[in-house]
């Protein structure tokens, strides 16, 4: 099948590849654009890796068509910190320990943001059912937990209010 | 219907690493032009904490700033064979290897440090800081960094080290069929209570405590992570998850994670841990290492508290809603057993 150009905003640059329309959002990052922050862990949208925001919107880069992101502004857990200084929310991972293996801390990151940019003043539940989708094997999910709620509190104030 | 609670409790003697052959583990370490050190390990850390913990004890052994080290694993191509990262091996038995290859190397240092001071080695010490000097002369000082480039640039020596650690083969007593199958354990007891629904047949996990002794605790923080992700594993061996739900007869076994269960972040338990120290005395600075009985104790107890619950014992694994409706039927009903212990 002929490939079909694609473009996009992803972390702020734009980017251009050439995909297989059945190609999916997933596959470009990773082969097309060399970028490895989402992972692939089981290509079905149930694991939550490959958690990429899409327009400000938490996707799964896996079940997404490339194609269809045509003009999107994409993020990705690699765009997260700002040159050498880390988000508050990958400083809070570290501080409680929320990465083990680390195969699903992009994804953890990505859907903390998300929680994160619409809601500034999560509370306990309001984080698990942020994390729902995305499944960890080593940490019991609580570490997950308390980072995300920690790096809520370091946000600046006026987006708390 | 209702719910009925139950307590249980489960208490484990858990050898760490095995001994079929000796069961060894070997390191190798060299310093580089810039006085930091390498170690080389074929060992992996698959989240387990094994390259933090394997950078501590070689720093610590060297002498020099945990930062100055590097370690790396998992590669077969570079590193001297080890038997793996199973047993719930890696801190004791890759830690004494690293301690033995640290010494080697150590020795060396200073021997290249005594060179360009004009000293006996044996009168040197390490800071930890990066500097070594004459014992009560800190004045008399030398780099690590300068004593390395000094060893490969002028005096011609390889600042390096080789370690093992091998228990040697126990051999069956023909006569009494004894042996000795480990010279470390480590020991923990774990109390949890449930909460079974006797129409669902569903079980919850209410909380759970435990006591933990692991020798010494190398990294605090670390252990904690593991013990706190293993009791989740715990639980959801205990519960949820098996390929087979009814082995031998491979049916209905899950094919992918919408059929495969774990539980997510909203099926957590409150969990507080007890950390004990009894040091090994052939443990790298008396650690044993947590392992994979962070989550073995979770399961005997899941099964004691389901059963002081509703008076079932489930006696295969996972104990499904399924299992407990069976044996609710087969007892004629719930039968909660005596409890000791408080209220729940």
């Amino acid at each position: 099948m002929a490939k079909v150009p694609v473009q996009f905003r992803l972390n702020g640059s734009d980017r251009a590849a050439f995909a297989d329309p059945a190609d999916n959002l997933l596959t470009v990052l990773r082969r097309g654009l060399n970028d490895f922050g989402p992972k692939y862990g089981c290509g079905q949208g149930t694991c939550g890796t490959c958690s990429v925001l899409i327009d400000g919107e938490l996707r799964l880069a896996c079940l997404t068509l490339a194609a269809s992101c045509e003009g999107a502004s994409i993020e990705t857990v690699s765009g997260m910190a700002d040159g050498p200084s880390l988000h508050p929310l990958q400083n809070a991972f570290m501080e409680h320990f929320a990465a083990q293996c680390g195969f699903c801390t992009p994804g953890m990151l990505t859907a903390a943001k998300a929680l994160l940019d619409r809601n500034p003043n999560p509370g306990r539940e309001d984080v698990i059912d942020a994390i729902a989708g995305n499944i960890c094997r080593c940490t019991g999910y609580e570490p997950i937990i308390q980072a995300i709620l920690a790096a809520a509190r370091t946000l600046p104030a006026q987006r708390r209010s | 219907m209702a719910r009925f609670r139950g307590r249980g409790m489960a208490s484990v003697n858990y050898p760490i690493g095995m001994n079929l052959g000796g069961d060894p583990s070997q390191a190798l370490i060299h310093s580089n032009p810039d006085g930091k050190f390498t170690v080389a390990l074929s060992a992996i850390d698959l989240g387990q904490g094994m390259k933090q913990v394997t950078r501590q004890v070689a720093a610590e052994t060297l002498g020099v700033p945990v930062e100055d080290v590097y370690v790396d694993t998992a590669d077969s191509d570079t590193g001297p064979h080890d038997m793996g990262s199973f047993a719930s091996r890696g801190t004791h038995r890759m830690g004494n290897a690293v301690i033995a290859a640290a010494r080697e190397a150590r020795g060396v240092l200073l021997e290249a440090a005594a060179e360009e001071l004009e000293v006996n080695a044996a009168d040197l010490v390490t800071d930890g800081k990066g500097n070594i000097h004459v014992k009560g002369a800190p004045s008399r000082a030398i780099t690590v960094r300068a004593t390395a480039q000094a060893a490969q640039f002028k005096q011609g020596k390889t600042i390096a080290g080789r370690g093992i650690f091998l228990i040697p083969l126990s051999s069956v007593d023909p006569e009494t069929g004894e042996m000795n199958p480990n010279t470390a354990f480590a020991h923990a007891c774990l109390v949890a209570d449930v909460e079974v629904d006797d129409e669902t047949g569903e079980v919850a996990v209410l909380g759970m405590s435990s006591a933990y002794e692991l020798g010494r605790v190398i990294n605090p923080k670390m252990v904690e992570q593991q013990l706190v992700g293993g009791a989740w594993m715990g639980i959801s061996h205990a519960l949820y998850e098996t390929p087979e739900p009814y082995y031998p007869n491979p049916d209905h076994g899950p094919r992918d994670f919408n059929e495969y269960l774990m539980p997510g972040p909203g099926d957590i338990a409150p969990y507080s841990i007890t950390i004990l120290e009894r040091p090994a005395p052939d443990g790298p600075f008396g650690g044993k290492g947590p392992g994979e009985m962070c989550a073995n104790p979770v399961l005997p107890a899941i099964a004691n508290a389901v059963y002081n619950a509703i008076g079932v014992r489930v006696n295969d694994l996972p104990i499904t809603p399924e299992k407990i409706l069976r044996g609710l039927r087969a007892n004629g009903g719930v039968k909660p057993q005596p409890r000791r212990g408080g209220a729940l």
